[in-house]
Formats: C-alpha cells, sequence, structure tokens
C-alpha cells in the first residue's frame, strides 16, 4: 500500500506525559561524547540558571520519534518502515529539555510530497511542559518507492 | 567551560576540527539512549542484507556528535536555540571503528540578540556525511 497523501495536514491529540529523568540525559550524553557538565551535575546546572540537569541538543529526537508512532504505525498512513530512511531534522528549542519534565507532544503531519517514486513526510511535533513551549522538532523522513508503486 | 562572547566572536571565526570515533558500541549505546533500535546500526548481516555496505552509524548520533561540538564551542549545551541538518550520506562503521571529523565556521553574529549562526560540516572517509548543519546559539 503506498503511503496515504491524505494525512497531509493532520494533527493528532497531545500524546505522553513522557517523563525525563537525569538518567536518561546522563546516557544520551554519553552516546553522543557530550562531557559538559550541565548533562549530569545538577548544581552545575542549577548555578547556571536551569531547573536540574539539562538535555543535549538532539534529545528532543527521542520524545518526537515516540509521538511519531501514532503515524507510522497506523496502517492507513502506508508506511513500510523498512523502506524509511531519515532526511532533515531541525530543532527549536524554547528552553532546554530538562531533568523531571513530563514532556506532551502534538504531532501535525506538515506536508507529504511524493517525488520519483519516494514519499517524502515532514512532521513536527511541538513538544510543552506544563501548557508551556519546550521544543519544535521536524523531521523529513522518505519512504523509498517500491517496485510495486 | 567559559561560555562564549558575543564581542569576542565575529563572521568567519572556525570550530577548530574534532575528530570523533565511532564503534559498534558507540551505536549500540546510542540505541539505547535514543531507542532507535534500528538493525543497520548493529548487526552487519543484516545492513548487507538491505544493501548497505556494512553497519551504519544513525543519523541522529551523526548530529548529536556535532550537537556536543558545538556546545563546547559555545560553552554550554544550553544554548544551542536552533540546530539541524539533511543527511547527506551515511557514516559507514566496520568492526575497527570510524572516525568522524566535525569542524564548523561562524556565518553571522547578531550584537542585539547575541546570537550567532555557525555552519558545521562533518565528514567520514573523505565523504561529507551531513548537509546544511546549522546551529543558532546564544552567546552571552
Amino acid at each position: 500500500m503506498p503511503v496515504n497523501a491524505d494525512f497531509q495536514g493532520r494533527s493528532y491529540p497531545p500524546s505522553g506525559p513522557y517523563a525525563v529523568s537525569a538518567d536518561q540525559i546522563a546516557a544520551f550524553a554519553d552516546a553522543v561524547g557530550s562531557d559538559d557538565p550541565l548533562h549530569r551535575d545538577a548544581e552545575v546546572a542549577r548555578a547556571a540558571g536551569y531547573a536540574d540537569v539539562i538535555a543535549p541538543p538532539t534529545f528532543a529526537v527521542t520524545i518526537a520519534q515516540q509521538c511519531d508512532r501514532a503515524y507510522v504505525q497506523d496502517p492507513e498512513a502506508g508506511i513500510d518502515y523498512g523502506r524509511v530512511v531519515h532526511g532533515e531534522q531541525r530543532f527549536v528549542h524554547h528552553r532546554p529539555i530538562t531533568a523531571g519534565d513530563a514532556l506532551m507532544g502534538e504531532l501535525t503531519i506538515d506536508s507529504i510530497r511524493m517525488a520519483g517514486g519516494h514519499a517524502m513526510i515532514t512532521t513536527r511535533t511541538e513538544l510543552t511542559a506544563d501548557g508551556e513551549p519546550v521544543c519544535t522538532s521536524t523531521s523529513t523522513i522518505v519512504v523509498r518507492g517500491g517496485e510495486d508503486q | 567551560m567559559t561560555v562564549r562572547t558575543a564581542a569576542e566572536t565575529e563572521a568567519g571565526d572556525v570550530i577548530a576540527p574534532v575528530t570523533v570515533p565511532v564503534s559498534r558500541e558507540t551505536l549500540v549505546a546510542y540505541a539505547h539512549a535514543s531507542g532507535d533500535q534500528n538493525p543497520i546500526h548493529q548487526d552487519e548481516e543484516f545492513a548487507k542484507s538491505v544493501g548497505l555496505p556494512d553497519v551504519i552509524a544513525h543519523g541522529m548520533w551523526t548530529l548529536g556528535a556535532a550537537g556536543s561540538v558545538v556546545s563546547e564551542w559555545v560553552g554550554g549545551a544550553g544554548r544551542v536555540i536552533e540546530f539541524g541538518t539533511r543527511f547527506t550520506k551515511p557514516v559507514v562503521v566496520p568492526t575497527t571503528g570510524a572516525d568522524v571529523v566535525i569542524d564548523g565556521v561562524v556565518k553571522s553574529v547578531d550584537p542585539e540578540s547575541r546570537r550567532a549562526t555557525v555552519d558545521l560540516t562533518a565528514t567520514a572517509g573523505g565523504d561529507k556525511v551531513l548537509g546544511r548543519c546549522t546551529a543558532i546559539v546564544q552567546l552571552d
């Protein structure tokens, strides 16, 4: 089943809350090779004006990808995940993601474009905490066309 | 970590190249930390079965590594306000590991907001693996 272009413009009800822990932040910082003490030392983070340790700038993708599941796993969307590659990713941080956050994510399918047998799908996730904006994560995935398309 | 100031930063300033090693263990750690357990990033046989030359790094690992470099340069991860890229080529990670070289150049500094736009480059095996990788950072 090809990618269903009818999903363009669709918004999903907010999902979550996604709890963010200091352990998750430290493990992510280790994995991306950041030795910034703001990820591991709550005292250093507070001295810099944050409520607790803060996440690396790309950590938001781990939450955004959980929010995406409502869409990419919907059989009606027609997305064969085995054919998906990540094309583009962008973050706008309204404030850093912080340990102790309980994030909500609201997913919108901004665009679905067909090109050369492939589908390019841009999704946007607005992450909030207590109703306040935290991060806007925008992702473009490419669903490579199959022989049957 | 020293916070960079707008007064000491101008267009053309460079972030000197940083070589970031990536091993299969790095990718397993990133898979666990991110929740992205796609086998093309861990399982050589599987990766080759879908036409890849070998295990490849998560694109988001590479962007994350570039994020660590620009965070260090500006003086704190919370100062990276906007950050994004196109994924142009995969980073191939054989059993012996690979190196990703990340560098950058300041494109502009806004004295009012004290924000700088920085273009980052990431290469592996001579190939550019991130395209139009740009960060907007908050200087002091």
